[in-house]
């Protein structure tokens, strides 16, 4: 916002609040109120406002307070802003940012809690990130406003609390980017969002495999070669993801690397998911339901054990 | 200073009545030509025909200076070609031709021409109204003095977008004009089934907005509502909601033959068309044979232009077929 008057901020609450999280607390102070704009609760006239306006040269950066509420909007982004650019033949572009929390585990129950990525991930036109700490918040959120297509950031809920190095200094990262966190040798992890710190938990925990770990950074588009390139040296894949299974980008990703590399993966790919239901508010039953360490632990060492897709934690008997 | 494009030459051309009397005949024209192309086989998908709301295009596009922005709906073949483009680029996309004003990947309800402000047209009823707010936002934010324009159905008063983007607009003061087209229908529904008012522009003292209604039919009246309107947005003194009463000649798309409505009413409104009252207000005297003499003069330059947008060439290829999705 400094460098560049076009970037602007609008939202509930994000102006004189600081936002529902505190996200873009203290902007409107330095900023003013005429670039950190205090919307109506409109998400309509949100998505669409921002789309209005980055087709006009601005990069409105727009918040949804959570991302269940762009549901109400959805219309604005995925059949209008992410058609402009192919509709006009390439003549107008709309770069814009939708940032919104995501997520589950603190207990906001089954209309609050949700990660939604597919709303999103299905539309050409879009582009989807979903960090997994502080550094990449910053560097994903640099590149989602210098972008010129309309790009989501999906934060996640759990990870506002989280304390880490941001690195200024760093040269700007690359769109659809995904990076390796941890090498090991016998199977590749793949996660995003607060999953990447399950993955790297769980792989942490010596149980007797070595994982590679891959935060995959960015949902759509997603960087093909590098998980390619992991699998062809570990032949087991094994995706975690906090959603069901149903239309997850672990079933795409899975897809895609057998299709690529059938005859070098030892074994079927693995889904780590929650179990297609909502998400429940008490605390036992949430933290039963969204994957964590010991039970991607769990499921791989079956997995590498037996040859076979072990059963999900709902299924067994 | 470069050469001035046909399109903005052909908008410049609206300054004269007599240019807004050719464009709204060329507007009908272009209608009842692709009627026929639609019938003949010649166009896939949807159409949604213009013919009989002329006036309130004219009317805009002869008060929008270049600048302005134009969100408009899928039935936009009127909006277009006010705004400046050419037929052949109008009927080309219509029909899917690489001679479309975009190439054919957008077809009947996806016209755009950036170069006149005419953003891609909006299939989504309602879609395009909080884009206009947007863009009037970003028009603010610089102070500069162009105005948005978001056009709409009667229809599309009942859905969201209308009502937070009136709100949003009037909260915010920004220099939008909301322009009902209120044909009376919304698809084969009459206005009184589905909405509690027959005046739609008293919706905008539920946001403390400036509005009016306008006949919709007189290209005279049109404009010199939209000039108000769009200096009062220009002046900071935010947007207007302008209401202008209207009818749509044919059925609401493709085959629709409009059977739901009776042939006195729809009489009523014939014999108040657009075309025939400016007509006579360019030629107090014998206008009839001056304006056949039009129509005729209009209908070749039309059936040129058809002929050009029908012309043998090849369609898009595969790479530009899938190009322009992201950058
Ligand atoms: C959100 C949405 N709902 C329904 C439709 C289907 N539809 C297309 S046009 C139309 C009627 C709209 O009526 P109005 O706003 O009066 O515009 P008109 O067609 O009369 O110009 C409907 C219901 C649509 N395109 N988008
Ligand atoms: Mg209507």
């Amino acid at each position: 916002m400094e460098s560049d008057e076009c970037v602007i901020v609008l939202g509930e609450d994000v102006g004189a609040a600081g936002g529902a999280f505190k996200v873009t607390e203290g902007l409107q102070e330095r900023f003013g109120v005429r670039r950190v704009i205090d919307t109506p609760i409109s998400e309509t006239a949100i998505l669409g406002g921002a789309m209005g306006a980055a087709i006009a040269g601005l990069r409105p950066v727009a918040e949804m307070m959570f991302v269940e509420f762009a549901g109400v909007a959805l219309d604005q982004l995925v059949t209008e802003a992410a058609t402009v650019r192919y509709l006009s033949r390439g003549q107008l572009n709309v770069p814009m940012v939708l940032r919104t929390a995501v997520g589950g585990g603190q207990g906001f129950g089954a209309q609050h809690s949700q990660v939604l990525d597919h709303w999103f991930t299905s539309s050409p036109g879009l582009k989807v990130a979903m960090p997994a700490d502080p550094n990449s918040a910053y560097h994903i959120t640099r590149l989602a406003i210098w972008d010129d297509d309309p790009v989501v950031v999906l934060e996640h809920k759990g990870l506002y609390g989280d304390r880490g190095e941001v690195d200024l200094e760093e040269p700007p990262w690359a769109i659809g980017e995904a990076v390796t966190m941890r090498v090991g040798q016998d199977v590749t992890i793949v996660a995003a969002g607060a999953m990447v710190s399950v993955a790297l938990a769980a792989a942490e925990t010596n149980p007797g495999w070595s994982a590679d770990v891959i935060d995959l950074r960015w949902l759509r588009p997603w960087d093909v070669d590098q998980v390619l390139a992991s699998v062809a040296k570990t032949g087991v894949l094994v995706t975690v993801e906090e959603a069901g299974p149903s239309a997850g980008w672990g079933g795409d990703v899975s897809l895609t690397v057998c299709q690529t590399l059938w005859s070098r993966m030892k074994f079927p790919p693995l889904r780590v998911t929650t179990p297609d239901a909502p998400v429940p508010h008490a605390q036992e039953l949430e933290r039963r339901f969204l994957p964590n360490a010991e039970y991607v632990v769990q499921q791989v060492s079956s997995l590498l054990e037996t040859g076979s897709v072990p059963l999900p934690w709902w299924e067994y008997r | 200073m470069s050469i001035e494009s046909p399109e903005h030459l052909r908008r410049r051309g609206l300054a004269s009545d007599l240019g807004r009397l050719k464009r709204m005949i060329e507007i009908r024209e272009v209608e009842e030509t692709i009627q026929s192309l639609y019938s003949a086989g010649e166009i896939r998908g949807s159409t949604h025909l213009y013919s009989g709301q002329e006036a309130v295009a004219v009317g805009l596009a002869s008060v929008a200076p270049l600048g302005d922005t134009v969100a408009c709906t899928y039935r936009g073949h009127g909006m277009a070609l006010a705004l400046g483009m050419e037929p052949t680029a109008v009927i080309g996309e219509v029909c899917g031709r690489s001679t479309g004003c975009v190439g054919g990947i957008g077809g009947s309800m996806h016209l755009c021409d950036p170069s006149i402000g005419l953003l891609p047209t909006f299939a989504i009823v309602g879609a395009q109204i909080p884009v206009a707010v947007g863009v009037a936002l970003a028009s603010a934010y610089r102070a500069a003095d162009s105005v948005a324009w978001a056009v709409l159905g009667d229809g599309a008063t009942n859905i969201g977008a209308f009502h937070e983007s009136l709100n949003m607009a009037s909260v915010m003061g920004l220099p939008v004009v909301f322009v009902i087209e209120n044909n009376l229908y919304g698809e084969y529904s009459p206005l009184r089934w589905t909405t509690p008012l027959d005046d739609l522009f008293r919706r905008g003292e539920a946001y403390d907005m400036r509005a009016a209604a306008v006949d919709g039919q007189d290209v005279h009246a049109v404009a010199e509502a939209l000039a108000e309107a769009r200096s009062h947005a220009a002046a900071g003194r935010g947007p207007s909601l302008i209401e202008a009463k209207t009818y749509r000649y044919s059925g609401h798309s493709r085959s629709d033959l409009g059977l739901y409505r009776s042939a006195d009413e729809v009489q009523t409104w014939v014999s108040r068309d657009p075309i025939g009252i400016l007509a006579e207000r360019i030629w107090p005297e014998g206008h009839s044979s001056r304006l056949s003499e039009m129509v005729e003069q209009v209908r070749s330059e039309v059936r040129a232009a058809t002929e050009h947008a029908l012309r043998p060439m090849p369609p898009i290829d595969k790479v530009e077929m899938l190009r322009h999705i992201t950058g």
